[in-house]
């Protein structure tokens, strides 16, 4: 369906004839990039409208879930590390909360990317637009929200003692955009299934179900090299959230403690690559089910 | 004169599929059913037609004939299974006034959010804010939510957004009947206007005797098949002569 005609949303110089409905994907999605502020504004005002505490929304759940997961793994599970506990990990809390915030901001897009096809039927069943513009925009909307719990951890880390380096920056910036085009390609992929078979919505709850507990927000990496060896241990690496969080863990935890534990091997050399091209290519294959589905979207919905 | 829409042979079939469970699609394999599984529909048979830029053409014919599924077709929401459709120009559908409108938004909001929707571009909905507003008869509820307005307000807002999108070919579906009398007439002037101007109108109403006023060309649908291309008023008696 693919062709470099310009889609009929933009305005034709001329009137050549063209083809109506076919667009060129996420490129389209770049051109109408002031629609997309459009729908992530409108996002934003309605998520919370009618409560009261409105967006502090978004620091009461992570904020909630970090106090339960902290009491009930750092202090009773003992992964803390205290004066009693020597073989706990240092400054648990955050460790935790920075793997928190980033497995959130994937949970939260993945959701609302999922279910986003399906809840602008009205729009799309009536109006040809880039309909990779929702997913898209869902994404966008979970960064906004992930930006202020950021900043919480940004503070916290410099009360515990981190000074930023620019390697830091780099593989924090590097593990936001893996989680960001991960989560584009998977919301696109479940996105557009989600129109023929709503099955779709629950196999996602599940994937979000078991995200916290197969990257290594709660424990630590070394726990599971330990138990299933060097082989399987490259297997769990290949999950860009694993690959994410542990760049997170380098950026904003292991500075503010004495290095004791350290980050997996070649981490910032080879596996933030390899993150970034597994996320790069589940894009594509988003991206690619998508248009193969979308033709048929307004008659399915 | 220019083609403003080309359609060619084209074919479109629904798939009506009555059940997507595993298991009642098993029991009524067991049960022999299996007929009943999915039924298909042929919503338009190898339809052609051609429209120059500055026609007005009102689809016409009964419920089910296809009219709609021919608008979106042109208007790219759908895309034929075979044939061709090409359009020059842009295109811009009032297909359903509204779509689009989000009720917790403000009325300066939706206008902004339904015009990108439809096209517009940042410039284009600034400049032409006022004369929307205007047009709608708004007034200072612009920025009361939308959820707020009486069905009146809200249909002369969306319809407002819609008229000024200013596309070449301007789509039209069952939205003409939209507010009150006085307005329902501001409404019909606007779209003979932009008739006058030189845009392209396809209209599909049910409403005939407003088709008459407004189009000169009248294609006459049945069952996804064009069976008569003329002037309206010769399609409309035929079809009331059926």
């Amino acid at each position: 369906m693919t062709n470099g005609r310009t889609s009929p949303t933009q305005q034709d110089s001329g009137r050549a004839l063209v083809a109506p409905g076919t667009g060129n994907g996420l490129v389209d999605v770049f051109r109408s990039r002031f629609l997309l502020k459009l729908l992530v504004r409108k996002e934003l005002r309605i998520r919370y409208r009618g409560s009261v505490l409105g967006l502090l929304w978004t620091y009461v759940k992570p904020g909630v879930q970090f106090i339960a997961f902290y009491i009930a793994l750092g202090v009773f599970l003992g992964l803390e590390q205290s004066p009693t506990n020597r073989g706990g990990l240092p400054n648990y809390a955050v460790y935790l909360f920075s793997g928190i915030i980033l497995v959130n901001f994937f949970t939260e897009s993945l959701s609302t990317a999922t279910r986003s096809i399906v809840n602008n039927s009205g729009l799309i069943n009536k109006i040809y637009l880039p309909r990779e513009l929702f997913p898209v925009s869902s994404v966008w909307v979970s960064a906004v929200h992930f930006f202020p719990q950021l900043f919480v951890l940004v503070v916290a880390s410099l009360f515990t003692g981190w000074r930023p380096g620019p390697l830091e920056a780099v593989t924090a910036v590097a593990g936001f955009v893996m989680i960001a085009l991960l989560a584009t390609g998977l919301g696109l992929f479940f996105g557009s299934v989600n129109v023929y078979f709503r099955d779709s919505e629950n196999l996602v709850d599940l994937i979000l179900l078991i995200a916290t507990w197969v990257a290594p927000v709660l424990y630590s990496w070394r726990m599971v090299l330990d138990k299933a060896g060097e082989a399987w241990f490259a297997v769990y690496q290949l999950n860009p959230i694993t690959i994410a969080v542990e760049c997170f863990h380098h950026a904003f935890w292991l500075p503010t403690t004495a290095g004791a534990e350290g980050s997996p091997p070649n981490l910032v050399t080879v596996w933030v690559p390899v993150g970034l091209l597994v996320s790069l290519a589940i894009l594509f294959l988003g991206q690619w089910t998508f248009r193969r589905l979308e033709g048929r979207f307004a008659q399915e919905l | 004169m220019t083609t403003a829409i080309e359609i060619r042979n084209i074919n479109k079939q629904f798939v009506l599929r009555h059940t997507r469970s595993l298991k009642e699609a098993l029991v009524w394999l067991l049960r022999g059913r299996k007929g009943d599984l999915s039924k298909k529909f042929h919503a338009l048979r190898d339809l052609s037609i051609d429209v120059e830029h500055g026609e007005t053409v009102a689809l016409l014919g009964l419920n089910g004939s296809g009219k709609s599924t021919l608008l979106k077709h042109i208007s790219g929401v759908m895309l034929p299974d075979s044939g061709t459709v090409r359009t020059g120009g842009r295109v811009a559908g009032l297909i359903e006034v509204g779509a689009g409108f989000h009720p917790d938004l403000s009325g300066r909001d939706n206008v902004f959010l339904n015009g990108a929707i439809l096209g517009m571009t940042e410039t284009q909905i600034k400049e032409k804010f006022d004369s929307i507003v205007e047009f709608a008869e708004i007034g200072e509820f612009i920025d009361t939510e939308v959820k707020f307005y009486s069905s009146g307000m809200y249909l002369r807002l969306a319809f407002s957004v819609a008229v000024h999108t200013d596309p070449d070919v301007f789509l039209v579906d069952e939205i003409l009947a939209v507010g009150d009398e006085p307005f329902q007439k501001k409404c019909l002037a606007k779209i003979k206007e932009l008739a006058a101007a030189g845009k392209t109108l396809v209209v599909v109403s049910h409403d005939l005797d407003l088709v008459a006023h407004v189009c000169e060309r009248g294609v006459l649908l049945e069952h996804g098949r064009v069976i008569m291309d003329g002037p309206v008023g010769d399609v409309i008696s035929r079809l009331r002569g059926n």
